[in-house]
């Protein structure tokens, strides 16, 4: 995930910039700045009943904060012309994401550590340290971190499928364009849709095809929900097979990309098939393999939808993802207060773990030959 | 004239066999995964049309083991008996569809004109925000990859009931606009990285300006990516579930949040669900009969440097 740096766009663009245009960009800036933060004001009154204004929401922050950032980006043309354009490029979405992702976080980190009944009248609480606690002794938190660890170890298994998928692809076969379409059809299905398919139809015990197919080959009572390995297996298998396709897909752009003539070399070389693999096909493609990998951990790390619609987290929480606990938390209890410190909590390890991995990554990606 | 020079030696037509050994094994296994990819697919469209006894005898080939029946059809009110009459199920079906497509569309829109703009300018200028430089910028997009739903899911349940932006499709839209963003920023970045800069620089000389350079050059020419990042962004917008499921309850309600409540619900009638099912991955399913190109491209981006 290392960002390479091309090679940039050099011009150089006089601007003459009258001091009437200067002070009219900082005036716009300045003063929808002042206008919205007076408008957080009047409604934070608002809210603590010092004063009645009688807002019925926080929409009017909303839109003064988007005046704002509207009159930020024209600011920028205004006050610096080419160079401000220029940062028009990125200043949209930079304050779109921070609008929604920083804002939000902060907001999570005071929720995180109160407690919070959606359902219960009386509303937010500070209870400091008592989520941690509680997080502490919740066997069922941990047993669904535990899960997480071995639906992303079951990311191995499903990157062996997809590198062999890939490779058979790549050989010379006819109709490989039905082939790429029918392998690329589970990724377009919805997640939802496929858990009634499959999950709830497919598997059923008495009249789904797979069940009766067990019974076929001498399974007497196929469940495939009842046992906690079979069900954490399933729902692996479930995800595996609509997510094979997208690293089957990078592995194959992979394959396409190296040369033909370091195959003709082994070739002559007179290197057998399984040995050109080791040596050539793999140490070639482990940069894209280990960007497949990294990308299908961050999918992973958001398993949820199967798992809400098929067992919600049965039986016993065998087949819990750390989201799908969550979702069951807010879902079944309005629990918001301890359900954020448990996603906050998830957050913290993902990005400690992520860093370490790519940094490993890094080191592993770095060519030596 | 006709005489043969080249001659196959014992050790070339031994080799044949084995040749045609190994493409048997190659085609078998190609056929069993495509098997293993469609059966689902096609399990979904057949269930449509099955009666209870049917679904109950396992039947799988139709006018083979069973007779096809509209009882999928008909239980969404689209059947050919059904489809002039007014029909409660029907409405409820095509508003949740058309909330999809509207929230699909509009944040894949929103996502793709931001995210091109954004990799555009990463990929050709130099900026510099504080200790950001271009690359911790990137970094900073392509990091939100990495957070899980689940973290914003709860602060926004309480910051859009605040907003009164609760069950409402633009609180949909921007949460999913940012959800794919980064996807489309990493597939953008590929793209632009791509074109030579010497594009916009004789475009500059001829007297251009930055952006209309950006819009009447680079766009056109960037075009299967942008198409490729479209793609991918509608995928994922109009499958997600578990923001629709915390955050709509009726008004803004989307396709897999109908599906999934429904189902558990009817028992053996199966025929209904499937139909559902059927009609929630039915559009997805003819864009990627049509556009794999595009969507392989897209997936394929920054896989290979």
């Amino acid at each position: 995930m290392s960002s390479s740096e091309g090679n940039y766009l050099h011009i150089v663009m006089p601007d003459q910039i009258s001091l009437g245009r200067r002070n009219f960009g900082r005036f716009i800036i300045w003063g929808s700045a002042i206008f919205l933060i007076l408008t957080v004001l009047l409604q934070s009154l608002d809210q603590t009943n010092f004063l009645t204004f009688g807002f019925e929401n926080w929409r009017p922050t909303l839109y003064s904060y988007l005046l704002w950032a509207f009159c930020l980006c024209l600011g920028q043309v205004i006050l610096y012309g080419e160079q401000g354009k220029r940062r028009l490029f990125i200043l949209p979405a930079v304050l779109f994401v921070v609008s929604v992702v920083i804002f939000p976080l902060i907001f999570a980190l005071g929720i995180a550590f109160s407690s919070w009944n959606l359902s219960s009248p009386d509303g937010r609480q500070f209870n400091g340290l008592a989520n941690v606690y509680q997080m502490w002794a919740d066997p069922f938190y941990w047993n669904a971190l535990k899960n997480m660890i071995y639906y992303t170890l079951a990311i191995l298994v499903e990157y062996v499928i997809a590198f062999g998928l890939a490779l058979l692809l790549n050989t010379q076969i006819k109709a490989r364009k039905f082939f790429r379409v029918a392998f690329l059809m589970p990724l377009m299905l919805s997640p939802v849709a496929v858990s009634w398919m499959i999950g709830k139809s497919m598997l059923e015990a008495r009249f789904g095809p797979i069940s009766r197919l067990a019974r076929e080959l001498g399974w007497e009572n196929p469940s495939f929900f009842g046992s906690h390995e079979m069900a954490r297996s399933v729902i692996m298998m479930m995800d595996a097979w609509t997510f094979i396709p997208l690293m089957m897909i990078m592995i194959l752009a992979g394959l396409q990309a190296i040369p033909k003539e370091m195959h003709e070399a082994a070739d002559v070389d007179g290197a057998p098939p399984w040995k050109k693999f080791w040596e050539i096909t793999f140490p070639l493609m482990l940069p894209v393999s280990i960007t497949a990998i990294l990308i299908r951990i961050i999918f992973k790390l958001k398993l949820a939808d199967i798992i809400i619609n098929v067992t919600s987290g049965g039986p016993g929480g065998a087949t819990d993802s750390v989201t799908s606990f969550i979702f069951r938390e807010y879902r079944d209890r309005s629990n918001v207060g301890y359900g954020t410190f448990l996603a906050i909590f998830y957050l913290i390890i993902i990005v400690i773990l992520m860093t370490i991995l790519i940094k490993i990554a890094d080191k592993w990606m770095k060519p030596r030959y | 004239m006709n005489k043969q020079i080249f001659h196959d030696t014992a050790k070339d037509l031994s080799f044949k066999p084995n040749w045609m050994f190994n493409r048997l094994i190659i085609y078998g296994i190609l056929i069993i995964w495509a098997f293993i990819c469609l059966f689902p697919i096609y399990w979904t469209i057949t269930t449509t049309f099955k009666a209870a006894p049917d679904v109950m005898k396992g039947n799988i080939v139709p006018w083979w083991d069973f007779t096809p029946k509209w009882l999928g059809l008909k239980s969404l009110g689209l059947s050919p008996n059904t489809i002039f009459v007014e029909n409660t199920v029907r409405e409820e079906f095509l508003k949740r569809f058309w909330n999809s497509t509207i929230i699909a569309f509009s944040s894949s829109t929103i996502a793709v004109a931001l995210g091109s703009c954004t990799a555009y300018g990463l990929s050709r200028f130099s900026y510099r925000f504080g200790f950001m430089r271009n690359s911790d910028i990137s970094f900073f997009f392509l990091s939100q990859l990495i957070l899980p739903p689940v973290v914003l899911a709860l602060p926004f349940l309480v910051l859009y009931k605040e907003l009164a932006l609760l069950d409402t499709r633009i609180g949909l839209i921007a949460l999913y606009t940012l959800t794919v963003l980064p996807i489309v920023i990493w597939i953008m970045r590929d793209q632009f990285g791509s074109i030579p800069v010497e594009l916009e620089e004789a475009a500059l000389v001829d007297g251009l300006s930055l952006w209309k350079a950006f819009i009447t050059i680079i766009l056109p020419i960037a075009l299967p990516g942008i198409i490729a990042a479209f793609i991918i962004s509608l995928v994922l917008t109009w499958n997600e579930y578990f923001f629709a499921a915390l955050l709509t309850s009726s008004h803004a309600k989307t396709l897999p949040v109908m599906v999934a409540s429904q189902t558990g619900s009817q028992g053996i009638a199966w025929w209904s669900m499937a139909a559902l099912s059927f009609a929630a991955i039915l559009p997805l399913v003819i864009i990627g009969i049509i556009l794999e190109k595009f969507i392989i491209k897209g997936m394929a981006a920054g896989a290979v440097k």
